[in-house]
């Protein structure tokens, strides 16, 4: 509790700054818009950040889902199969080498203006993090734990299940909160490039129109989605291993 | 109240000729070591001669370099019939202590059926940790934990036992109060167990045997009377140990 009144008196002291940054220079309203404004602009506006945040919010959900599932199987395969290792793990570094900026016009030719396109691109910055997470997770297996299996005649994939992937566990929630963080980005640089809906779409079309205000109004719906998503990730994370020690000082947890 | 529990006849296993070599360097050559049948064989030496080695060659978590031979009573092969006790417990932290103790018949995908659940809490009573089931590793104290991973060992139930130094990393009075819960629950049974602690291997072993010197020798056997496990005041005990800290320092 203690920590949200925290969070919220630093955001009301850096939106007075703000405010007064604002009145002190007299910058036009095309420049900078005054929080009151953006505020007024978020009420009037609230039905069209609504849809539009919807669309990129489903976006980012479905990316981010896919793009987990998609990196937590090929490190599986990755961890499991030799020939896996061998010829997929080149084309995994050459694929996070290509920016995904160059990479979105294709895709928008390819899938279209709609949805697959900012999901595809959602998956494309999701799916590297995560597949990196795990794969080095389950190559850090506690020697002595895969000893004790064999003299236990374990088979290799009875080790990989039961000891090798729960204990990259932790390694792989540190994958999916990096994901968390960056899906956002994915969904709406696909926007940016081509697109009838989104909040992507909708900062640009305010941008062109000089509606900064709305421009900073969906920056701000976006902001929110992806602090949420980022919390529920974490809580997800927390509850997921429950067996993992949370070394942090505890003085930061509790003052 | 264990006596259920050893269905097999002890086993009698031999490793001969055993031979190592590490970095071009030869720790020893022609060696030879007889664990004989429901006996408890201590194998003591300095650090780095190989003892570890000779142990996980027969626990075929190292392959041995030929001519080494490993040759069973039976004369059968000795894959799957060890069960094998480190000095760290290997607790999975993130299985409850029953879970644990059950862990090889989840890693064989072998279904715990009630009879092998219950068998798990009655071993887990034996080590001193009845109503401890459900917790997680992470709640135990070190000697707890080991003495988890000694009823995991015993669960496996297997005709030799081999443990690399199982208590060297516990507190002096706790490592005392194990030694007498293996030593009663391993009773019968064929052990290997490689220490560096002679008071240890006097109490709790049958046929001690010292490994010294590059190219390593095996020392002659050395068998302390009285059944374990022994009193750590016992005269006869303090002497051998006295014996034993020599040959250690030879």
């Amino acid at each position: 509790m203690k920590a949200l009144l925290r969070a919220v008196v630093t955001l009301l002291v850096l939106v007075a700054a703000w405010q007064a940054l604002v009145w002190a220079t007299g910058l036009p309203r095309y420049l900078l818009p005054s929080p009151l404004a953006v505020a007024d602009a978020m009420q009037r506006q609230a039905p069209l950040l609504l849809t539009h945040g919807l669309t990129t919010l489903s976006e980012i959900l479905i990316g981010l889902v896919a793009g987990v599932a998609l990196g937590g199987v090929s490190a599986l395969l990755l961890a499991r199969f030799r020939t896996a290792r061998r010829w997929l793990m080149p084309l995994l570094l050459v694929s996070q080498a290509i920016p995904v900026f160059a990479l979105a016009p294709l895709l928008v030719l390819w899938l279209g203006y709609g949805m697959a396109s900012k999901i595809a691109m959602a998956v494309l910055v999701i799916y590297f993090p995560v597949t990196t997470a795990l794969f080095d997770g389950l190559r850090r297996t506690d020697p002595g734990w895969l000893d004790l299996a064999r003299t236990m005649g374990a088979s290799p994939a009875a080790i990989l299940w039961s000891i090798r992937l729960p204990a990259a566990l932790p390694a792989f929630w540190s994958g999916v909160r990096v994901a968390a963080a960056v899906a956002p980005i994915g969904a709406v640089i696909g926007e940016w490039v081509g697109s009838s809906s989104g909040l992507g779409y909708l900062m640009l079309h305010a941008n062109a129109r000089m509606q900064i205000d709305l421009l900073f109004a969906a920056v701000l719906v976006l902001g929110l989605f992806a602090v949420t998503l980022y919390a529920a990730v974490d809580a997800l994370a927390r509850r997921a291993l429950p067996w993992q020690p949370d070394t942090q000082p505890a003085e930061d947890a509790n003052p | 109240m264990l006596a259920p529990m050893l269905a097999m006849t002890p086993l009698s296993v031999t490793i001969s000729r055993a031979r190592l070599t590490y970095g071009g360097t030869l720790l020893f050559s022609d060696l030879t070591l007889e664990l004989p049948a429901g006996r408890t064989t201590c194998l003591l030496g300095p650090s780095g001669v190989g003892k570890t080695t000779l142990l996980r060659i027969l626990a075929g978590l190292a392959e041995p370099e030929p001519p080494t031979q490993v040759v069973t009573g039976d004369g059968l092969p000795l894959a799957g019939r060890i069960a094998y006790m480190a000095q760290q417990d290997l607790l999975l932290p993130w299985l409850t202590v029953l879970d644990n103790v059950l862990l090889g018949d989840r890693l064989r995908h072998r279904r715990p059926d009630p009879a092998r659940v219950e068998q798990a809490r009655a071993l887990l009573d034996r080590v001193g940790l009845a109503g401890r089931e459900r917790d997680r590793p992470a709640a135990l104290s070190g000697g707890q934990r080991q003495r988890v991973a000694l009823a995991r060992t015993l669960m496996e139930d297997k005709p030799l036992v081999l443990m690399d130094e199982p208590f060297s990393a516990l507190d002096a009075i706790t490592r005392l109060r194990l030694q007498e819960t293996a030593a009663e629950t391993l009773a019968g049974r064929t052990v290997l167990m490689v220490t560096h602690d002679p008071l240890e291997a006097l109490r709790i072993g049958d046929r001690l045997h010292v490994m010294t010197g590059r190219p390593a020798a095996m020392g002659p056997a050395l068998e302390p009377l009285g059944p374990v496990p022994r009193r750590v005041d016992d005269p006869g005990l303090l002497a051998h140990q006295a014996e034993l800290l020599r040959r250690l320092a030879e």
